[in-house]
């Protein structure tokens, strides 16, 4: 029997979609493995966030609600996990790929002194064992793997998990008991700077609309990049040249060491379609590539292509969409 | 640079991990292992970028020592030697041919750690071949410091017993300060590393690089994730070219069916 436990995230005030797909996850395991989830959310002011969550059929939604877990640093923040993955007796360990797992989980993981598996893409269940699937070598290759341990750490893939279908039976709300402020962390928060942005995150848009170095300022990215992605009603995102240069977020790099997306759109905008760039959106449904090198490798993994000048067709493109 | 009194001397430990060069396609074999036939290894290209920032650490709040370690195999030596070209004063080698996974190289790397004390590890916030992004956070864990992942600007602050740093988030822009020990993983946008000179091969010839087996840090390899199988994905086929965005509308509409 599996117990599960979802590490919910926030993203300011409100619940990161991605613990949905996370949650996903924890259901379809937990129908392959037999056993039950339950979800953690762990914050400030965050009632209305559990109240949310508890709609999904989790066995316990646990609420840890604290002055101390405002802006929360790692070290308290693993503690935490690992302090409620033992109370509850967690045998698995889930959050949704993000920066704030990764910071997270990994840490937990060691202090649970358990194994990990991160991008995990699928879960199977092969004779009475769970085997997963993540992607290596910067997407070039796929592996099955399978891990040991009575403690076992994971993220998932957003794109990769459906968002599960509410239930009629609420959740029961449970408080967490530890007094979160006792414990210890050498590190202090000091600020977040967020860039205002009221475009909907990248791996969560059903359309993403990507810029590359091709794109030559600043004000040009936001006006044909963010401009086509509004026309769409989708996402901007960026490929690693223009943040380098200062000319996106860091937020918005798409690809390897950036985020993953699987939008049911990819536009990709004058980049050439480097191997890490691809690593990052080769699950996307369709693929468009706009791009003044007949020869630009996005064009071979592109369904629709058109060769020519971005600052011309981006502009026609935005214009037809309006109308 | 810094005269040494105005500073508490520091000692830096840069984990660095021996991956295939990140622009190699990897392909695989008939029997479904890895064709490592002609593949180029280089440095991770995070980890480089940590040596780089221990490197300026050094000409800026000096004086620093930096160590290089690695775990693997022999041929991780190679590596090592470029990153004592780079300017790491000593390597060392954890000398093993086993399959590991992140939390086991987490606990040689700890090992390590014990023997040398350091107070600031300086690594990547991810291996460009696994992609895991455990390593770091893992080793903070167990050895009880701080962390601040996916640094893109760090800062010394009262006579280098705290840091300040910037961390690339989700969110955006993340500042946390911390007191010595630490644990930092890097981002790309830290810096950009040295290339090697002709004078830093030569003298890196002469430095000290040391084996240790695992035998010496009492560990034994506990992996506990097993890869079953490896598979190239279906590769997307390159669809059609078309005259201009009108069309382009009339494809999304009418065969896509996605606007
Ligand atoms: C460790 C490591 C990690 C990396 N991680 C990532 C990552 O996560 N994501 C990522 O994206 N990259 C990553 N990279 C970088 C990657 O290798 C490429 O350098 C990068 O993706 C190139 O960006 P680009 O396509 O915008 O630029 P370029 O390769 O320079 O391509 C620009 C393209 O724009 C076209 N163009 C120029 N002007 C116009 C115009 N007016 N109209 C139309 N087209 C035009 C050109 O034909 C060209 O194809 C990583 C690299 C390393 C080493
Ligand atoms: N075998 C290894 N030897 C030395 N350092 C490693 C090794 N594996 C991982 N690391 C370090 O851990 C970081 C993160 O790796 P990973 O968690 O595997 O993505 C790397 O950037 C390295 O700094």
């Amino acid at each position: 029997m599996s117990n599960l436990l979802i590490v919910a995230e926030l993203d300011e005030s409100h619940l990161k979609a991605a613990t949905l797909s996370a949650i996903g996850f924890a259901r379809k395991v937990g129908e392959m493995a037999g056993g039950s989830f339950e979800v953690l959310i762990a914050g400030k002011d965050v009632s209305t966030i559990a109240e949310s969550l508890r709609a999904y059929g989790a066995a316990a939604v646990l609420m840890a609600d604290d002055d101390a877990l405002k802006n929360p640093v790692a070290d308290q923040f693993a503690q935490l996990v690992f302090d409620v993955a033992r109370q509850r007796n967690a045998s698995m360990v889930v959050g949704a790929v993000s920066t704030f797992s990764k910071d997270i989980l990994p840490r937990a993981a060691a202090l649970l002194d358990a194994g990990m598996l991160s991008d995990v893409v699928d879960a199977h269940k092969e004779g009475d064992q769970l085997i997963f699937k993540r992607a290596m070598y910067a997407g070039n290759i796929i592996a099955t793997v399978s891990l040991e341990g009575n403690v076992r750490v994971f993220t998932v893939r957003a794109a990769a998990f459906a968002v599960p279908s509410k239930v009629s039976e609420i959740s029961p709300l449970v408080p967490v008991a530890l007094d979160v402020s006792k414990v210890t962390s050498r590190m202090e928060f000091v600020e977040r700077k967020t860039k205002a942005s009221t475009r909907p995150d990248p791996t969560e848009a059903r359309v993403v609309v990507s810029g590359g170095r091709g794109v030559k300022s600043a004000e040009d990215f936001e006006r044909l990049i963010g401009g086509l992605a509004d026309a769409f009603g989708g996402a901007a995102g960026s490929s690693r040249a223009l943040v380098d240069a200062g000319m996106a977020p860091n937020s918005l790099q798409i690809g390897q060491t950036g985020k993953m997306v699987a939008p049911d759109l990819y536009v990709a905008v004058g980049l050439s379609g480097a191997i890490q760039h691809l690593a990052g959106i080769k699950d996307s449904k369709v693929i468009v590539a706009i791009n003044k090198d007949p020869e630009a490798p996005i064009f071979e993994v592109s369904d629709y292509g058109i060769v020519g000048d971005l600052y011309q067709l981006v502009p026609e493109l935005i214009g037809l969409l309006k109308k | 640079m810094k005269s040494p009194a105005t500073g508490n001397a520091l000692k830096i430990l840069v984990p660095i991990k021996r991956v295939p060069d990140t622009d190699t396609r990897i392909r695989l074999k008939g029997d479904g292992s890895v064709d490592w036939d002609g593949v180029k290894f280089v440095i991770n290209p995070f980890d480089a970028i940590a040596l780089e920032e221990a490197l300026r650490i050094g000409e800026k709040s000096g004086p620093v020592e930096i160590v290089v370690v690695s775990v693997g195999v022999e041929a991780c030596v190679e590596q090592l030697r470029t990153g004592l070209a780079m300017g790491a004063e000593r390597a060392i080698l954890v000398r093993t041919d086993a399959a590991l996974d992140p939390l086991a190289v987490a606990k040689f790397l700890v090992a390590v750690c014990l023997k040398e004390n350091p107070n600031l590890i300086l690594m990547g916030k991810q291996a460009t071949d696994d992609d895991a992004s455990q390593v770091g956070p893992m080793m903070a864990a167990l050895l009880g410091w701080g962390q601040a992942t996916f640094v893109s600007k760090v800062e010394f602050l009262e006579n280098n017993t705290r840091i300040r740093c910037e961390r690339e988030t989700d969110a955006g822009i993340e500042t946390l300060t911390m007191s010595l020990p630490a644990l930092l993983t890097t981002d790309l946008r830290l810096n950009e590393p040295r290339y090697v000179s002709l004078p830093g091969i030569m003298k890196a010839r002469k430095k000290p690089l040391q084996e240790i087996s695992l035998a010496e840090i009492s560990q034994t390899p506990s992996t506990r994730t097993r890869i079953l199988k490896m598979e190239v994905p279906a590769k997307r086929k390159a669809g059609v070219r078309l005259a201009g965005v009108v069309e382009l509308v009339d494809k999304l509409k009418n065969e896509a069916t996605i606007i």
